[in-house]
């Protein structure tokens, strides 16, 4: 199971068309990367539903083809 | 059989501070299961591991019941609190410690 960062990369800026989002590949392999959202559509949500509106982002994926996520979120 | 929801609330009622994770706390079969529950032995709280390899219908179960769609899942007083990544972020920022303070539940800190 994989998924390549451009993938990711697409459902995040669908999901956030005006955020900053930063992903690293962290082992190459498709399956471990990290990710930093910086949105506006963060604002008054706390650290959960901000996390689980990104993962609504992916559409499935987390979890699945997509096995590791580092995950930062931030207020824009 | 109760309903998975019912199993699941009922391990959630019965356990202050309680990890879903795969393997156990002492013996971690994932790097993230493993982080969190190292957080948690250094922080010296008393918490209970459900090894969700044990149980497809826990390991699937739980992510419904939270809305999460992976594991560890921590949960403390029936709250939940939230993966690896938002554990450490916590724990760096002693967001972890205050809660548990707030909670009145045992750790040392340190």
């Amino acid at each position: 199971m994989a998924i390549k960062q451009e993938e990711i990369e697409q459902l995040l800026r669908e999901g956030f068309p005006e955020a900053n989002i930063e992903i690293k590949d962290l082992a190459g392999d498709d399956n471990h990367f990290s990710a930093i959202i910086k949105s506006s559509q963060f604002k008054g949500k706390n650290r959960i539903q901000q996390h689980q509106m990104v993962y609504k982002a992916l559409k499935g994926k987390m979890g699945n083809e997509l096995h590791a996520l580092e995950l930062i979120t931030e207020e824009k | 059989m109760t309903d998975i929801n019912e199993h699941l609330s009922e391990i959630i009622k019965n356990n202050k501070v309680v990890l879903f994770m795969k393997g156990t706390p002492e013996m971690p079969q994932c790097g993230f299961s493993m982080a969190v529950s190292n957080v948690l032995k250094h922080l010296q709280v008393q918490f209970t591991g459900i090894n969700v390899l044990e149980d497809e219908k826990i390991r699937n179960g739980i992510k419904e019941y939270s809305n999460w769609p992976t594991v560890p899942q921590l949960y403390v007083n029936e709250e939940f609190i939230g993966g690896c990544d938002i554990i450490k972020e916590m724990f760096e920022k002693k967001e972890l410690q205050k809660l548990f303070e707030d909670k009145k539940i045992s750790f040392r800190n340190n």
